[in-house]
Formats: structure tokens, C-alpha cells, sequence
């Protein structure tokens, strides 16, 4: 049942949002075992807040546009008196004492917090793979990875176990693991949606968005949490375009680009690349004017993205000194201290990424490295914005691939960086982007098409979007039933 | 005037045929209502930890927005130092310490909201201004064990009520010649900052920490010595001896044939000496780049000028004013002390009143500073009315001196105080007419005395002083009895 | 064009690592210099490409002069905020001895 249903019937009286809730947890509770996509479910408070909603509408009030619909949130945003980790030691046990401005926006619209999903330590990584408390797994075929980083939130929604999640994307961590999940994911143009409350990766990329099993759940949830926040000075100004203002209207007349350099480009595996280009006929037959495009500097993406974001990780990452929250491992000074918190805290690849970023920052390097890749970024604008001068949206791959097997990547950094080769460039420009499912592989797992806009482009986003998924191929159901996945808990692949 | 202030002679120091070179950067806490960041209160001597928030604990999550009264407040010193404000963006400064949440430092770097100008000192001389930049300050730690030393310490305490308290960091072109100049520089720059309103120009609180760049070179040479930054100076007392010593430490290190190394040295006080803050640790990489969580900030001309239009007149214009006004050098320390105290005013509002305004400097100078905070009980009118009781001659100066005294102590007006101490005004001809009647009672004295026995002045003194009950000015009774004699 | 830096050396990554306040162990050193070497070697056809002219883009918006009024706003629960600390003495964060002064 979609959120949209959920909601118009606990606005209406006619399901209770306990009910609903309930279903999930049930949901939650047969797989959980075997797919591990949340740190910590919070099933009380979720009947509490249900109960809640459920009173609100017996008392003549409007719960709000998400009235009693169950939503996972990347453990990642901030809530208040509930723990959250970034999936790492080194905050294990921390409690915030605030919500995130997205958390706050999710309770005033009715929506019912379910629990704190899994994620690759601070949100570094693509397969979630990197989580001090163990990876979690794609529901569709449990040996394979979710994608990530916010691995479990795409899980979650993939399972069933909430119509919505909140995911984090600063290279291609929403859409990454929607398309490798086979549900819908988002990253707002930057700016969009405040990151007031999300535990910083790297800032200037960072965006929190929706993931949803359809379009217009997606749009939906990203209607509510857009908007402008006075507590981040990077929050857009203005009014935020609505995501499900023009859906279902069609694509006619509207021009769609397909990014040559990702789609046809080297590593892009060939069912992608197949399912890209049936999107791209389906459009087309629905009316749009669909050619390739070259967008040149976004080969650069990739490079200019593992220097810009470790960069600012080293920095963002430097607070968690065991002094003032979170784990202390003691030390005879406070350099010691420092070093041993750190090496006991922190993952393999957060270790990894703060090593680059502080190398890349460092005395002599700047000017090669980080302000090398900062101007990269505007040849990239350049380039989209040149591309956008005659497109509507742009259309590319995903993925390079349909999920990988766990543990495939875990020793070569590099390959595992490369998944995110289609995502990235969107962070560095700041714009938006959905990836769609459309049909499976070669291998049956999920496949997603990517929709590209320029900067505050939802509404286009949106529209073109919907268009998509009503054409997509029947895509694979997720085989984590609750029967199966019980069955599958045991082992790898079912 | 307190001891603390540069009018007092500079200590000597023989530097001989070397000559000092002092740069100086100033850290002024900014007189906001909340920090720099969040909204937390901006206050000293709070309860520790009280005054904190996600935001300014650095914690996960959180996230700076900028205050537009610190903005303002750093235009306004930018603007009373003759700087540009400029198109800025902040940057952090990455190193790990523990009074710093974020263990990154929000700061300005290569693109300060205010560059270029300079600051006059009282003498005259320009010193540059390189540059006025905004940041945050860090959190107060205080050493548990080991007398408090940092080094000796068992453990360290951190209180991050003053983390993210808004800061302006005035950087000074190596212009400064000697320790003395160096006290000049800041007392005036203190004067300026509490000017605009932007400081409380506290140093004993913090609100004012100046860290020292000194170099020696040998006398003539047109070429900059090593130098060395000096840091923990709490007094301009500590500021003139910390540069003196390490002048003379310089000194004896390059004429013994050995080299100044480039490092920061610690003062301290109570050995008075600096001391080299080297640790094992390597060399500081701070690794700035631009500050991602916030935007550029470039003031709207409007703004800029509507700030410089506010500015309120600055000590240099006020010393003028007061110099003009008394005919005392503009320079001189009496005028300076009355700005420095404020009391300019009085001077302007006396010479307009047609009283003597280089009275008025001396007497706000001496006894008005010397009374302390007891300033504010005096009037500029009542001080005003005294200033013309003493010269019309109603009050000899004794008496107004002693006037002066009671006003301040307890306020009330000068005619008020001066009758309740029986100093009823005698005008001259009241006295006059006193000198008449001992003279006609004393037939045989005055003659002796007109005809030249001069020591009989004292006799008729004596006489007129009993008959006053002891108010007359003697020096006007000697005077008249003088133009008695001439005329008899 | 920006010359390409020399290949990250064991040495260079030991560098980082203390700036970073990681204690890592030789076989850490060991696979970092390898690793961080492929990606940094990934990312040189970044460092060679020929930018003279082009802007840095620190920040994909347009944005500037961000500005809040200067209101206090209520601070934190000192008790909730030192409950979350390792360690704490008098009200105030406990840490272990400090050897150097701050920078
Ligand atoms: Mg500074
Ligand atoms: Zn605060």
C-alpha cells in the first residue's frame, strides 16, 4: 500500500494509523533477521506516535499530509533522546539532544518514526558494507549488497518494512542503493531540504532526500521536507517547487538528453545500458524529444568527487576526539587519547577517507588536489548548464551494474568507488536527481534509470520521472517475503 | 590614570645599535548578545557549560549561521581603523585542541572583511593595519594539579561557554619601534574599540588578548630579523616586559654569533621571561580551506556607509577637540587622560561657558582621575559653575579643590557645597572694604608701612584675617593692601 | 596546469596520519599507502587537466550575506549535555593533560 493511500485513509478516519504502524513492525519483525537494515527499531515510540495521530483525527484534526504513515530514517539524522550512531563506534550510545530540521518537519506532518536505518559508517561507502554493526542485505537476494550508503533505508522500503525512508546523498548514497534496491530514491538540489540535523559527511555535497516504492510517494515525502530552514545558511530562500505538482501529465513536447558519457561509457554494463535506452524509447513514445547529449567534464566527476568529499570529511570528521560525546579510549595525554579514540572508533574506510581528505588539504597539495577538483566542479556546471540549454531533463545509468555480491569490492577501494560514477556528478553541481526501477539484469536483480534537472528543476524531475516508471517493465518483486526471508535468514541467497 | 596606561615613562631598555620590530595581532571579543554562530549567550564569568548549544559544542549535526551584529561591529572597527571592508568568506583553520569543539577554528583568511588601513597614534605616527578579520573564539580550559601549569597538570577541565563567542583579530604591520610604542598602539586601539561600542576593552577579562610579532635588526638595515610571536601577555604591564625581554633575549642570541628560530614563545609572568612552546608534535598543517557550512558575505555598500556614517568620534578627534579648546598639546597627557576617562566633555561645555579650559584639563586630569569611578557624581554644569567660582575669586583655589572633593564624593552643586563649608563667597569688595577698616583702625601701622617698612604686610595680613573669620585669599589681600599703599 | 605531486610515500601517509590524530598500525600504514596511492593516482587526471582561467566552485548555490539577528535563544540542559561526556569534573569536560599551548 502506498503512503499517498495510508495517509488520504488515516486523514479520513477510514484505516487507523496504529493499524498501519503495525503492519510495518510486523513486517520489520519476520525480516529484520535476515536483511539487518536498521540499528535500532523503535517500535514504542512508533505506537505511541500512531496512537497520537489516531487521537488527533478522533478529535477533528488534520494529522498532516503523512498522517500515520511509517517512515525509516537514515541513522544519520539527528533525533532527539534516541541514539544515533552513523553506524559507527565511535558515536555508539550518543543521544542527541535536538531533532534534525527534517525529523521536526516528519512529526508535524503525522508521520510515524519506525527507527534508524543502517548506513556504511558516516555515510561512506556503497554497499553499507562499512557499518560497525554489520552489513545490511538486499532484500531482492540477501548475498548481494543493498548499495549505500543508505543501504538500509533502500532496504527497508525495498522489504516493505515502510513505505518512506529518509536516506543522505552526497556522491550518489540515495539513488545508488534505490536503483540497486529496485525502489525510487531522490537528492534535492542542494540547498533544498535543510541538512540542519544531518551528521556531516562532506558539506558541500550532502543532501537528504526520499526514498519510496513509487514516484509519487517519493514526491510526496519530498514535498514535506523541502523547504527553507533558517538554521542552514546553504537553505534555499525561496519557496520550494512542488515534486507532485505535474505528475501524470505526460512528456509531450518536453527534451529529454541522454548523457553519453554515462550511459555508453566504459564499465556500464550492458543490460544498463539496455534499459537506459528503453526508457529513453519510452519517453520518446510518449511524445518527449529524446536525444543523446555529452556532458564532457563529468568523466572528471568521479576524481574531482574522492578528493572534494574526503577533504571536507577530514575536517567534519575531527569532532569525534572523545572529549565531549562518544567513545574515549583512554590515553596517558591528550594526543594519545585522541589517537587511540580514532583508531578505536573509526572504521577501515572512515580511516581511509579522513587520510585522503587530510592529504589532499595538506601543506603543498591544495592547490593540485582540493582546489584542482573545486574547479573541476564548474567545468561541470559549465558543461550541464550548456546541456541544459537544450534539454528539459537528462536521463542517464544508475548504476554501472545490478547489485553486487557482499564482500565483493571490500578490498579494492577504487572499484568500489566507481559504482557511483553516475550519481556524482549531480552532488558537484548541485542539481537534482531521481533514479526510477526499470525492469531487472541479466541476473534478475533491480536495474534504475537516473532523471537529471537543472537546479530547483523538481517539478520537471517529477513529471518526467512518473512518465518512467509508467513505462517500466514489471520489475523483480523482492523475495525477502516475510516467508522466505525467514527461510533465507540462514544463509546467503535464497 | 592607572599604572597600567603607556603615558607613564617607557621602561629603558638599551637596545643600543639594534633596532625592534613589533607586529602586533589583537583578539577583541565582540560586545554581542548572543555568539558568533548560535544564540547562545555571549557573557563572562557564567555558570561553565551553561551557555552552550548544539551549535557551539560542535555537536554532530549542527550547523552556523551567521550574526549580523558581529558583522556590524567588525565593520565599525574596520571603519574606525581606515580599513576597506571588503567581500569576505570564512575558512577553517583545522587543528585539534581541546577548547575547541569542532577541532576546526571558523576564521577568516585570505579574503578578510576588513583590510588595509591604519591607526594614529597620540604622537601622530601611523601605524598600518594589515588586516581586521572575524572568528570565533574556543573554550576556556583550566589545568587541575601542577600549580595550574599546563605542563606540570594532572588533568585539564574545558568550559565552552566562551567557544564561538564572536572575535575581531586586528593584525598590525610591522610598524612598532620599541615595547613603549607597542603600549601606545594598544591603549589607543583599546580607546577605539570601546569607541564603537564593539568592545568592553576588558583585558583582565579577555576581551582583550594581544600576542606580539618581535624581531630585532641592526640598526639601519632596511632587511626584517627572524622573528618570534609572543603569547600570554594579560596586562599591558606583561605586554612592555614580555617585549622587552624578549628584545634583549634576541639581541644577546644574535651578538653571541648564535640565530633567532621563527616560533611562538609563552610568556610568563611571574619568572618574566618567554619561553619556547615547542612540542614534539611536528609543525601546525591548519589545512584551511573555504568554510562549507556557510556562505560569502559581502555587505552592501548601503550598509557599509550607513555603519561608517554612525561611527562616533574617535579618541584622535576627541583629544583634538579638547587640545583646541584648552590650548594643551594635543599630545600631552592630560589631554589624554580625559579622553581616555571620557571627560571631554566637560572641557567643551566649560569653554563654552567662557571658563578656562585648560583649568578644566587639569583638574580633570588630577583630582577628577584620581577620585576613580567617582566621575559620574559631577555634573559638567556644576563642574562648569566651579571652574568660574575659582577664577572670579569667590573660591580660592584651596577651596574649590576642596569643593571638588565633596562633589564627588557626594554629588550636590558647587555654591550649595561651598556654603555648607563656610567658604561664603568674599567678593573683592567685600574684602576690600574689610582691608578699608583695619587699615583706618591702624593709623600709626599704615604709615610706618607706607613709608616703606615692608614687614608690616604681614601684620595687616594677620588683621584682615581675623577680621574675616579666616575666608579671605590672602594672596588677593596682599594685593589690595599693595594698591592701598600706591595710592596713599 | 598544476604539476602533478609525487607518488604518497609511507612516510607521507605517517605525516598524515599524526595530523589526523590516527594511530594506526604498520600494517594499516602499509595498505594506506597503497590505496590511497591507486585513488590518488585515479584522480590525477584531475590534477593535470588545464584549469587556468577557471573559478573554484566552493558551493554549488549562489548564495551570500546569510544572516541571523542577534537573539538569544535558550541554550542546553548543562545535566543532558554532560551526561553524554566520557568524563567530567566540576561542570566541566574532563580531558586528559594537555602538553602543548594552542597555536
Ligand atoms: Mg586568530
Ligand atoms: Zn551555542
Amino acid at each position: 500500500m502506498t503512503a499517498l493511500t495510508v495517509a488520504a485513509d488515516v486523514r479520513a478516519g477510514r484505516r487507523k494509523a496504529a493499524e498501519a504502524v503495525e503492519s510495518h513492525l510486523a513486517v520489520i519483525g519476520a525480516l529484520e533477521p535476515a536483511i539487518h537494515a536498521f540499528n535500532q527499531v523503535m517500535a514504542d515510540s512508533a505506537r505511541a506516535d500512531a496512537a497520537a495521530v489516531d487521537a488527533a483525527v478522533a478529535a477533528g484534526q488534520d494529522p498532516g499530509p503523512l498522517a500515520g504513515v511509517a517512515v525509516a530514517l537514515k541513522d544519520n539524522l539527528c533525533t532527539r533522546g534516541v541514539a544515533t550512531t552513523c553506524s559507527s563506534r565511535i558515536l555508539d550510545s550518543w543521544r542527541p539532544p535536538y531533532d534534525a530540521t527534517v525529523v521536526t518537519r516528519l512529526r508535524q506532518a503525522g508521520a510515524v518514526i519506525v527507527g534508524k536505518t543502517n548506513l556504511d559508517e558516516f555515510a561512506m561507502g556503497s554497499s553499507t558494507e562499512n557499518s560497525a554493526f554489520g552489513p545490511t542485505r538486499n532484500p531482492h537476494r540477501l548475498d548481494r549488497v543493498p548499495g549505500g550508503s543508505s543501504g538500509g533505508s533502500a532496504a527497508a522500503v525495498a522489504a516493505g518494512m515502510a513505505p518512506l525512508a529518509l536516506g543522505s546523498d552526497t556522491g550518489g548514497s540515495i539513488r545508488q542503493p534505490a536503483a540497486l534496491c529496485g525502489v525510487v530514491g531522490m537528492k534535492p538540489t542542494y540547498g533544498m531540504v535543510s541538512r540542519y540535523g544531518l551528521v556531516a559527511f562532506a558539506s558541500s555535497l550532502d543532501q537528504i532526500g526520499p526514498f519510496a516504492a513509487t514516484v509519487a510517494d517519493a514526491a510526496l515525502l519530498f514535498d514535506v521536507i523541502a523547504g527553507h530552514d533558517p538554521m542552514d545558511s546553504t537553505s534555499l530562500p525561496d519557496t520550494a517547487p512542488s515534486a507532485s505538482a505535474r505528475l501524470g501529465e505526460g512528456v509531450e513536447g518536453l527534451r529529454v538528453g541522454v548523457i553519453t558519457e554515462l550511459t555508453h561509457a566504459e564499465g556500464i554494463a550492458a543490460d544498463v545500458v539496455a534499459r537506459v535506452g528503453e526508457a529513453a524509447d519510452a519517453l520518446a513514445a510518449a511524445g518527449a524529444k529524446v536525444e543523446e547529449v555529452s556532458v564532457p567534464a563529468a568523466v572528471y566527476g568521479l576524481s574531482a568527487y574522492y578528493l572534494i568529499a574526503p577533504a571536507e570529511a577530514s575536517s567534519n570528521l575531527a569532532r569525534y576526539d572523545g572529549v565531549r560525546y562518544g567513545l574515549r579510549v583512554p590515553g596517558a595525554d591528550i594526543t594519545e587519547m585522541y589517537n587511540r579514540t580514532r583508531a578505536a572508533g573509526f572504521g577501515a574506510e572512515v580511516k581511509r577517507r579522513i587520510m585522503l581528505g587530510t592529504y589532499a588539504l595538506s601543506a603543498g597539495y591544495y592547490d593540485a588536489y582540493y582546489g584542482q577538483a573545486q574547479r573541476v566542479r564548474t567545468l561541470i556546471i559549465r558543461d550541464f548548464d550548456a546541456a541544459y540549454s537544450s534539454f528539459d531533463v537528462l536521463l542517464s545509468a544508475t548504476t554501472p551494474t545490478t547489485a553486487f555480491e557482499i564482500g565483493a569490492k571490500t578490498s579494492d577501494p577504487l572499484a568500489m568507488y566507481l559504482s557511483d560514477l553516475c550519481t556524482i556528478p549531480s552532488n558537484l553541481a548541485g542539481h537534482p536527481a531521481i533514479t526510477v526501477p526499470f525492469g531487472a539484469g541479466a541476473d534478475g536483480m533491480p536495474i534504475g534509470v537516473q532523471v537529471l534537472a537543472p537546479a530547483l528543476g523538481e517539478t520537471v524531475m517529477f513529471q518526467v520521472a512518473a512518465a518512467v516508471e509508467a513505462a517500466a517493465p514489471p520489475g523483480p518483486i523482492a523475495s525477502a517475503t516475510p516467508d522466505r526471508g525467514r527461510a533465507g535468514a540462514g544463509g546467503a541467497g535464497i | 590614570m592607572t599604572t597600567d596606561a603607556p603615558h607613564a615613562p617607557a621602561p629603558f631598555s638599551p637596545t643600543g645599535e639594534w633596532e625592534t620590530v613589533i607586529g602586533l595581532e589583537v583578539h577583541c571579543e565582540l560586545r554581542t548578545a548572543t555568539k558568533l554562530f548560535c544564540g547562545c549567550r555571549n557573557a563572562f564569568g557564567d555558570e561553565p557549560n551553561t551557555n552552550v548549544c548544539p551549535v557551539c559544542l560542535g555537536l554532530p549535526g549542527s550547523l552556523p549561521v551567521l550574526n549580523r551584529m558581529a558583522v556590524e561591529y567588525a565593520m565599525r572597527i574596520g571603519l574606525a581603523l581606515h580599513c576597506r571592508v571588503e567581500p569576505s568568506i570564512f575558512h577553517r583553520k583545522n587543528y585539534f585542541y581541546p577548547d575547541m569543539p569542532k577541532d576546526y577554528q571558523v576564521s577568516q583568511y585570505d579574503r578578510p572583511i576588513n583590510v588595509d588601513g591604519w591607526l594614529a597614534l597620540p604622537t601622530g605616527r601611523r601605524i598600518g593595519i594589515e588586516r581586521a578579520h572575524m572568528e570565533e573564539d574556543t573554550g576556556k580550559t583550566t589545568h587541575v594539579g601542577g600549580g595550574g601549569r599546563i605542563h606540570d597538570a594532572g588533568y585539564s577541565l574545558v568550559d565552552y561557554n566562551r567557544a564561538g563567542v564572536p572575535l575581531v583579530e586586528i593584525v598590525s604591520r610591522p610598524d612598532l619601534r620599541s615595547a613603549a610604542e607597542a603600549r601606545y598602539y594598544v591603549d589607543e586601539l583599546r580607546g577605539i574599540l570601546v569607541a564603537t561600542g564593539a568592545s568592553d576593552g576588558k583585558m583582565e577579562e579577555g576581551s582583550l588578548r594581544v600576542d606580539a610579532n618581535v624581531s630585532v635588526r641592526p640598526m639601519g638595515s632596511t632587511e626584517f630579523g627572524t622573528r618570534t610571536e609572543i603569547k600570554n601577555m594579560n596586562s599591558m604591564r606583561s605586554l612592555g616586559r614580555a617585549i622587552d625581554y624578549e628584545v634583549t633575549r634576541q639581541i644577546s642570541v644574535l651578538t653571541s654569533g648564535g640565530r633567532v628560530v621563527q616560533e611562538t614563545r609563552h610568556w610568563n609572568e611571574a619568572d618574566g621571561s618567554t619561553r619556547s612552546m615547542r612540542s614534539k608534535e611536528e609543525a601546525f598543517d591548519y589545512r584551511y580551506f573555504p568554510e562549507p557550512d556557510l556562505v560569502p558575505l559581502a555587505p552592501p555598500p548601503e550598509w557599509v556607509s550607513a555603519v561608517a556614517a554612525a561611527l562616533p568620534a574617535l579618541p584622535a578627534d576627541r583629544r583634538a577637540r579638547v587640545a583646541a579648546a584648552s590650548g594643551l598639546p594635543v599630545d600631552s597627557d592630560a589631554v589624554a587622560t580625559v579622553v581616555h576617562l571620557d571627560l571631554d566633555g566637560f572641557v567643551t561645555a566649560a569653554a563654552a561657558a567662557g571658563a578656562d579650559a585648560a583649568l578644566a584639563v587639569r583638574r580633570l586630569a588630577n583630582e577628577v582621575a584620581a577620585s576613580g569611578d567617582s566621575a559620574h557624581r559631577l555634573s559638567a554644569d556644576g563642574f562648569t559653575q566651579l571652574l568660574l567660582m575659582e577664577s572670579q575669586g569667590s573660591l580660592t583655589t584651596a577651596q574649590a579643590r576642596e569643593v571638588l572633593r565633596h562633589l564627588l564624593a557626594t554629588g550636590g552643586s558647587p555654591s550649595a557645597v561651598a556654603a555648607s563649608l563656610g567658604f561664603e563667597a568674599l567678593a573683592a569688595d567685600a574684602l576690600g572694604s574689610a582691608v578699608d577698616e583695619v587699615i583706618a583702625a591702624h593709623p600709626d601701622e599704615w604709615g610706618r608701612f607706607v613709608a616703606g617698612e615692608d614687614k608690616l604686610q604681614g601684620f595687616f595680613i594677620g588683621q584682615v584675617k581675623a577680621a574675616t573669620g579666616g575666608k579671605a585669599d590672602l594672596k588677593v589681600v596682599s594685593s589690595l593692601l599693595r594698591a592701598r599703599r600706591s595710592g596713599a | 596546469m598544476i604539476a602533478m605531486p609525487a607518488r604518497i610515500s609511507r612516510a607521507d601517509v605517517a605525516h598524515v596520519a599524526r595530523l589526523a590524530r590516527l594511530e594506526l598500525t604498520d600494517d594499516e600504514l602499509e595498505r594506506f599507502t597503497e590505496q590511497l596511492g591507486a585513488v590518488l593516482e585515479h584522480a590525477g587526471d584531475v590534477a593535470a587537466l588545464d584549469t587556468a582561467g577557471v573559478a573554484p566552485t566552493a558551493h554549488p548555490l549562489p548564495l551570500g550575506n546569510v544572516l541571523r539577528e542577534d537573539n538569544v535563544v535558550a541554550s542546553l540542559d548543562r545535566d543532558e549535555v554532560l551526561a553524554q561526556a566520557p568524563a567530567v569534573e566540576a561542570h566541566r569536560f574532563k580531558v586528559p593533560p594537555i602538553l602543548g599551548e594552542a597555536p
